[in-house]
């Protein structure tokens, strides 16, 4: 079925498939009108899906090497399109990135500019060069350009610290979600989350996780398209709502004049026993902060988000798997175009989910609601219990107010089609499609940095002369640790969501950013320049996010430090990159401009025809 | 000057227009964010707007610009890759 024929088939092949998983959506909402239960349903929904995912994995085993690194290099345009959406929008995007809006407002927002814009870096300085370069990892591309084992073993380093960092939060929000729909532990769900990523991954290399990730990318815009526009239409938004809520914008504006935005003292939350994680609303939702330190806060964020994205291994490589340098460059166009469709829905979502909590005219609304009568819905009651929602009656009124009511971000999404009345198919569908969303990252990030380790550390460091057959095994032994250790780690939930996943785009922008570029763009570039720069940004990167935080500064420095320039931990990249550069540039300006063969390897990336500098095999 | 080194100028020069179009999307329109949030379009306040939608569609547009710019220029200079490559 894999053979031949089979790319041309593609549109054939996932038409069919998305045509059955509507038909199965149908199915689900018929036996939900039988009288199957609400959990009865969202086990079939994850199950079902996963048992797909796990059969095209299987579908794709492969004992080549070009196939498990790089996917055989024919992944046509529009689908790597979809695939690298999947990739990209982890369990983070799916579940958290609409609550952020909720909660944060404009502010938040420019996490939204910051995972977009960084495409544009990807297209013009990396794509097409790294793809025309023919290398199987990000740090093959950076161990043949600079030559040797050490700038190879730092370029590991920096992919393994950054994917490894977003790994353990995509395990993570697989765990949550397993653990919600299938109604067990966190603990067991994190193992039965990691058993569905190593399915879809370990026979068929990056081919198994190419196929896959498109499945996952379909399953998951329908999951969260259908909401949108179905909860639009029932909250009074119009049937379009990316187009319509401009008067619901203005609404919310107009509400939180009138109920006020309060600032809870730490203390007060404290004294009212507010489980961890959960937030209110305290800042605008379309209002702009003043001030030039708001501007910059907002900046800062961006360039982090954009330039993390730009360096971000397990996005890189999804270029290498197109069959042309030109297929590479509109690949990362319709990539776009695909988060785009996601990512744009998100801030409606807020509003919509906004509105129907805060609006006294709507029957959802329960701000301004006495709190007995709040207290007794029934979706406020399931939260509760899991402690994903919370009441505080700070002033003791009985009538709940803004500042009053907790929620955890993950709700806005997972909850809001029960909320605003959607039968729970629909509920089903969003749980099916979370999954999807942080499966198919984990699954990215896994291989990133297994084939990192195998390809090159074990095979151009270690054992040069392996053959085809133990490359694989090693490579495939790997993944199961990387995985395992993953599990492991995010077993103990150490840290919310959000906040690793900005420090793994920190990290990769502190350690790999510059040398990927200066490699392509800068001819002067030298091996001891790269190894100087990759080091000194990483280490002043990760020194910097150890000050910064609370966390880990109290037991390290002695105390809390104030951030240097409003660069708190998550923005230490706008530490480790520049001094990366400036060493760099400084280091490859005292040392030996590199040998004519180098530069001449440059001139042959920068030109899309001609042989790849690295063979089809190697 | 040889066809490479033409090419690549052009290249070069190309990247540095997209970029400045990324840049104006990205940064300098959110400099003047609350500046621009008094104006509104489709409704919305433009600054909201803009970190919600607009900037997000400006670079879609951008990339699939710049991808075909880009093979315009790989055209000029014989640098056009087979489909069947």
């Amino acid at each position: 079925m894999f053979k031949g024929d089979f790319i041309q088939n593609l549109p054939k092949i996932y038409g069919t498939y998305t045509g059955g998983f509507i038909v199965f959506i149908i199915l689900m909402a018929l036996a939900e009108q039988a009288g199957v239960s609400a959990k009865n349903i969202g086990v079939m929904f994850v199950a079902f899906t996963v048992l797909i995912y796990a059969l095209i994995g299987y579908l794709s085993r492969t004992i080549q090497v070009d196939a498990y690194y790089v996917a055989g290099r024919q992944v046509p345009t529009v689908f790597n399109g979809m695939a690298t959406a999947a990739d990209w929008m982890s369990g983070a995007s799916f579940v958290a990135l609409a609550g952020g809006v909720y909660f944060g407002g404009y502010t938040y927002m420019a996490f939204l500019v910051g995972w977009t814009g960084g495409y544009v870096l990807v297209a013009t300085l990396m794509a097409p060069y790294l793809r025309k370069f023919g290398c199987y990892t990000v740090p093959d591309f950076i161990g043949t350009r600079y030559g040797g084992n050490a700038v190879r073993a730092a370029a590991v380093f920096v992919l393994f610290i950054a994917s490894f960092t977003y790994v353990t939060a995509q395990i993570n929000a697989t765990g949550t979600i397993a653990s919600r729909a299938l109604g067990i532990p966190f603990e067991a769900g994190v193992w039965v989350g990691l058993i569905s990523i190593l399915i879809c991954s370990m026979l068929g290399g990056m081919r198994a996780v190419t196929w896959t990730q498109v499945a996952q990318y379909i399953v998951l815009i329908i999951a969260y398209l259908i909401p949108v526009f179905w909860i639009s239409s029932n909250v009074g938004g119009g049937i379009f709502p990316h187009l319509m809520l401009g008067d619901e914008v203005a609404r919310l504006g107009e509400l939180e004049q009138q109920f006020g935005l309060v600032k809870n003292s730490a203390a007060d939350m404290k004294a009212a026993g507010v489980p961890g994680g959960l937030k209110y609303i305290s800042g605008t939702h379309s209002g702009v902060p003043e001030g030039g330190m708001a501007v910059w806060k907002y900046l800062s964020l961006a360039i982090c988000m954009m330039v993390g994205t730009a360096s971000l291994p397990h996005i890189l490589m999804r270029y290498f798997t197109t069959p042309t340098v030109r297929a590479a460059r509109k690949s990362v166009a319709w990539s776009l175009f695909f988060i785009f469709l996601l990512y744009s829905s998100a801030p409606m979502l807020a509003t919509l989910s906004k509105l129907a909590l805060m609006d006294p005219n709507l029957p959802t609304g329960i701000i301004g609601k006495s709190i007995s009568e709040v207290q007794s819905i029934e979706w406020v009651q399931r939260w509760s219990e899991v402690k994903q929602v919370f009441i505080a009656d700070f002033n003791g009124d009985g009538i709940l107010q803004l500042n009053e009511w907790f929620m955890r971000g993950d709700v806005v999404v997972l909850a809001t089609p029960e909320v605003a009345g959607l039968p729970f198919v629909i509920s089903g569908l969003v749980f099916a499609g979370g999954m999807a969303a942080a499966m198919s990252t984990a699954d990215g990030l896994v291989l990133a940095i297994s084939n990192a380790l195998s390809h090159d550390i074990y095979y151009k460091i270690i054992n040069p002369k392996a053959e085809t057959s133990k490359r694989l095994l090693v490579a495939r032994v790997l993944l199961v640790i990387i995985g395992a250790a993953g599990a492991y780690i995010a077993s103990f939930r150490l840290t919310s969501i959000l906040g690793s996943v900005a420090w793994a785009f920190d990290f990769a922008m502190s350690g790999l950013f510059f040398p990927l570029v200066l490699g392509v763009w800068w001819k002067r570039a030298t091996r001891e320049g790269a190894i100087a720069g990759i080091i000194s940004g990483i280490v002043s990167g990760t020194v910097y996010l150890t000050w910064v935080f609370p966390k880990f500064s109290v037991p390290l420095w002695g105390g809390v430090n104030t951030p240097f320039l409003g660069i708190d931990h998550l923005r230490f990249g706008l530490i480790g990159a520049p001094i990366c550069l400036v060493v760099m540039v400084v280091v490859s300006l005292m040392t030996k401009e590199p040998s004519p063969a180098t530069q001449k390897l440059v001139d042959d990336t920068r030109i899309p025809t001609g042989k790849a500098i690295l063979g089809k095999q190697h | 000057m040889s066809n490479k080194d033409a090419y690549w100028n052009k290249t070069k020069n190309h990247m540095i227009v997209t970029l400045v179009l990324w840049a104006f999307f990205s940064l300098v329109i959110f400099m003047f964010g609350s500046e621009l949030n008094t104006m509104s379009f489709l409704g919305y306040p433009l600054a909201y707007y803009m970190t919600a939608q607009g900037s997000l569609l400006a670079f879609v547009i951008i990339l699939f610009w710049t991808a075909n710019k880009q093979e315009k220029i790989d055209e000029e200079h014989g640098f056009s890759e087979r489909e069947d490559d």
